[in-house]
Parts: C-alpha cells; sequence; structure tokens
C-alpha cells in the first residue's frame, strides 16, 4: 500500500462523507437541536435541583449547563458514531459497500478510512454546538475550545468505532431503533454526562455507580471535561483509548473476509 | 510472464452457507481477450462465484488467481486488476457523473492521471456529454454505462459484470454488451459476463454453465449446442437444467439449491 494512495483514498472518502452530511441539512439541525434542548430546558429546569459540588477539574461552583456541556458534546459524538454506522448498514444493502471493498487497499484501512471521515463530521457537530453554548452564554473558557479538540478527537474515533463493531451485527436498518434504546441511551444515562459519579454513590445507587464509572462514555466525557481546562486525565485517556483499539479491532475482524461479513444469506 | 499465464483461474472453489452448498468444486479458466458468459438459473452459485471473485468472501477451500497472483493470499494485487460492475446500482446518485469517476480514481490511488482518463472514457461508452450531469438524472441504461466506464477506469485485465443488464430495455442491452465484447476485441480484456438471458450467452466467446453450484458443460456456444444434440442453445439450457418430470438431470436430487 503506498502512502500517496493511502491519502487520496482517506480524502476522497472523508470529502464525500463530509459533502453528503452538507447536503443533507437536516442532520446538522438535528444534530444540534438535540443537546440544545438538553442545555436550554433540561439545564434550566435542572439547575437548582442538582447543586454540583466543586469537584475536579472545577476550581470552584459551576453552573450545571456549565457542568453538562462536555456531556452534551460526548452526546454528539455518541449520535455521530451510531449514525454513520447507520450510513455503514444502507450502504452494504445498496451495494455502496461492495464498491468500496474492490478498491485495491487493505479492508482494515478502508475500514479505518470510514471511521474517520465520521469522526470528522462529530467535529464538525462538536464545534457548532460550543457555538451554541456561547450564544447562550454558558462561561466555557475560550482556550478550552482549542484544548478539547484532541480529546473530542480520540472520544468521537472511539465511539465511532463502537458503531462500526455494531455495524457488524445490525443486519438490517430496521433493527437501529432498538440500537438506540439498548446501546444510546444506556450508555448516555450511565454515565457522568448529566451528574457526577458520586452523586449515583450518595444515593446508594452501587451498582449503578459502578457500571457508570466503567462506561467509556463515562471516560470520553471526562477526557473532554478535563481538556477544557487543559488538564489531562490520564485515566480517561487510558480507557478511551484502550476500548478504541479494542472496538476498531473487534470490527475489522467482524469484516474480515475470512469470517464473512454480510450474513450468510441463501441466494434467492 | 508466460503467454499462457490465463487472466482468471479458478481451481475447485467451493463455499457453503451453513447447510446451503452454494459452489461445489467450480473451476475456471479465461484467457486475455476473452468473453466468457456465465449462464445458470437462479439460484445457481453466480452471485456466490461473484463475491468470491470480487473478494467479498474467500472460497471455504480452492484456489483463485487473476493474472497468475493469487488473489487469496494478496487481494489487492488481484483488486487493482479487477473492474466489476455490480447486479445491484451503486452509484452515488447525488454526484455527478464525473464526481462518481473521481471517487473511484482516488479509491484506486490513479492520481492526476486516472482523473485525465474519465473524459475520453465517458466519450468510448456514448457520454462524452454526460460528465456534469448528477446520475439521479440519467436513465438506467447511462447509469449503467457510468458504471461500466466506472469499472474500466483503472485499467483492469478482467471485467466481471454481474447481470449487469438485469433491467434495462432491449437496445440499452445491445449497446452495453456490443460495447464490452469491442473492449475485449480492442484491448485484450477478459471479461467474466453473468447472465440468465441465453441469447447474452449466444453471442460470447464461450459459455460457462453453472447448475446448483456445479459445472454442467463449457464450450463455445456452437459446441455447447452440438454437444446437447438439441437445435439451439436455448433449448440446450433449458435440458440441462429444467428438471423433466421429477428428475433432476443437473445435480443429485439429494441437494439443495443454493
Amino acid at each position: 500500500m503506498k502512502l500517496g494512495h493511502a491519502l487520496e483514498a482517506l480524502w476522497a472518502i472523508s470529502s464525500r462523507e463530509l459533502r453528503k452530511f452538507i447536503q443533507q441539512r437536516s442532520r446538522l439541525l438535528s444534530a444540534l437541536v438535540r443537546p440544545s434542548l438538553w442545555l436550554v430546558v433540561f439545564a434550566a429546569g435542572f439547575r437548582n435541583v442538582f447543586g454540583v459540588a466543586v469537584i475536579e477539574p472545577y476550581t470552584s461552583f459551576v453552573e450545571y449547563q456549565v457542568y453538562v456541556a462536555p456531556g452534551l458534546l460526548g452526546m454528539v459524538c455518541l449520535f455521530n458514531g451510531i449514525q454513520s454506522s447507520l450510513a455503514m448498514v444502507y450502504d452494504r444493502e445498496m451495494g455502496m459497500m461492495r464498491l468500496l471493498l474492490t478498491a485495491p487497499l487493505a479492508r482494515a484501512y478502508l475500514l479505518a478510512c470510514k471511521l474517520v471521515a465520521g469522526t470528522l463530521l462529530s467535529l464538525v457537530q462538536c464545534y457548532a454546538f460550543l457555538g451554541v453554548c456561547a450564544l447562550f452564554g454558558v462561561d466555557l473558557p475560550w482556550i478550552g475550545w482549542l484544548y478539547a479538540l484532541p480529546a473530542l478527537l480520540l472520544g468521537g474515533l472511539m465511539l465511532g468505532a463502537l458503531g462500526l463493531l455494531l455495524s457488524v451485527y445490525i443486519k438490517q436498518i430496521e433493527n437501529f431503533a432498538s440500537t438506540m434504546n439498548f446501546v444510546i441511551f444506556p450508555m448516555f444515562f450511565m454515565s457522568s454526562a448529566l451528574y457526577p459519579l458520586w452523586k449515583l454513590k450518595e444515593s446508594g445507587a452501587d451498582w449503578l455507580f459502578y457500571v457508570s464509572s466503567i462506561n467509556p462514555f463515562t471516560h470520553s466525557v471526562e477526557l473532554t471535561r478535563f481538556a477544557m481546562y487543559g488538564q489531562l486525565n490520564v485515566e480517561s485517556l487510558a480507557v478511551v483509548a484502550g476500548t478504541l483499539v479494542v472496538f476498531f479491532a473487534w470490527a475489522a475482524y467482524g469484516y474480515d473476509p475470512q469470517r464473512g461479513m454480510v450474513k450468510k444469506r441463501a441466494q434467492a | 510472464m508466460a503467454s499462457s499465464t490465463p487472466t482468471l483461474e479458478v481451481r475447485d472453489a467451493v463455499k457453503s452457507y451453513g447447510e446451503v452448498k452454494a459452489l461445489q468444486g467450480v473451476s475456471m479458466r479465461i484467457e486475455a481477450g476473452q468473453f466468457m458468459a456465465l449462464l445458470g438459473p437462479n439460484g445457481a452459485g453466480k452471485s456466490t462465484l461473484f463475491q468470491l471473485l470480487s473478494g467479498l468472501f474467500v472460497p471455504d477451500a480452492g484456489a483463485i488467481a487473476i493474472c497468475g497472483e493469487d488473489f487469496l493470499k494478496k487481494p489487492t494485487i488481484g483488486l487493482a486488476k479487477l473492474g466489476v460492475v455490480f447486479q445491484q446500482p451503486t452509484l452515488d446518485l447525488d454526484l455527478s457523473v464525473t464526481g462518481n469517476l473521481r471517487f473511484h480514481a482516488a479509491l484506486h490511488g490513479l492520481g492526476a492521471e486516472g482523473r485525465a482518463r474519465i473524459a475520453p472514457l465517458l466519450a468510448q461508452v456514448g457520454l462524452g456529454d454526460a460528465g456534469d450531469k448528477i446520475c439521479r438524472t440519467l436513465s438506467g441504461g447511462n447509469r449503467r454505462k457510468v458504471e461500466l466506464a466506472r469499472a474500466l477506469l483503472h485499467r483492469p485485465a478482467l471485467l466481471l459484470m454481474d447481470e449487469a443488464t438485469v433491467g434495462l430495455d432491449p437496445q440499452s442491452r445491445t449497446t452495453l454488451m456490443a460495447l464490452v465484447k469491442g473492449l475485449c476485441r480492442d484491448q485484450g480484456l477478459a471479461v467474466l459476463w453473468a447472465t440468465h438471458l441465453v441469447n447474452e450467452a449466444e453471442a460470447a466467446d464461450r459459455v460457462y454453465v453453472l447448475h446448483k453450484g456445479r459445472k454442467l458443460t463449457e464450450g463455445t456456444p456452437t459446441e455447447v449446442v452440438a454437444a446437447s444434440g438439441c437445435a439451439s442453445l436455448e433449448e440446450a439450457f433449458l435440458k440441462m437444467t429444467v428438471p423433466p418430470a421429477g428428475a433432476a438431470p443437473g445435480g443429485k436430487p439429494e441437494e439443495k439449491a443454493a
């Protein structure tokens, strides 16, 4: 595999995804409306219910909106990561995936291109949402926009790899709704996105606390939360990087022609 | 390289999907410049064979070589020499004709040289003025021509056409076939053209009849007809693949159709 060829293919696949995303304006809109509703409505309603104590990385009491913003950035990456996998299932049913896989490149590399392309879309949406946060006067440090970039990139890759892995096992587009119920919602709610985990412990929900603290989504959110203030959460970095490698390797295995990608359907 | 190296060589390819034996030891050889029609009823194993040849799956047993290179060990070398037109449409309909071809050129790492080939190639398939058109606005026949141009863009040695004429009107079919036959003659392209239409197979250099995952017969259309003792290829094909009153002449009765 020549480097020039590899980059040319990466560019082609990424710009195709970006172009498709720009053409579907409703997708950007819904990607923004979802976290914005949480930010504006949910956070407004609950700001006085949840008193957030001073916890790392914050040095003083913060508004609930400030606390929840990294969680909502995570939500953006989570939805987009899973949505990209939906597109893979669609491409597979429509035959586009077969065309892609006849490119003379290693299959794992083609999957990596898909992953990077999907993650770029996550980043675009994250920054658009940061813009919304600024518009609503959420007090996030401006330099945090820059610091958060590597954290969002890594978190986006990890959640995209999860989507890639799911696309191996989702046989049909129709099964996507159940993926929402069984993957997106549990991952989001059993995490530190909406409330600090010690709140769960304090409520006596020990098992929830335990599950939430090993949830990779929690760590992608914490990685971003710390990065916003120029701090590195090493534990979260390790968890996010580790799960990224596992999810991607597993997905690549699933797409290996030796094992068979499309469910072995009998020919009509 | 010896001149006798075939463009495609398949030896004893076996592929099962669970209980279903889709291919049961298929061998095939296509030389440069040869137009081979792969004829078989629905469920004969044509699609499975194409999935193996386009690298989507690997056979359970057997060997595949493209231009003498082991396709199973080094798939990327084979894929670079392979052009495919799939049965299902695979164009990005929101993109222009040229845009679709550029995407393909990038996937194959063709660079500026590949992009420069697009316009002459479109002219060659009769779409010289359609480069800027959005694919959604094209007729079915023209969409297929775009897919043919795309499959030829990286100058493959072997072209796979997987029931590429399904859903096309007779005129588009004839045009597409004539284009591909011209490429065999002029550029030495080897072609495997899957079809269940006997009249398409009649126009081929060689016919390969696949039924229930096995080769029934192979030869020039004339040879196949002569060997069957029938008057036409259609009659010969029906005789081979349709069981007369309960018996199954093509395969053993206990076999499941793939």
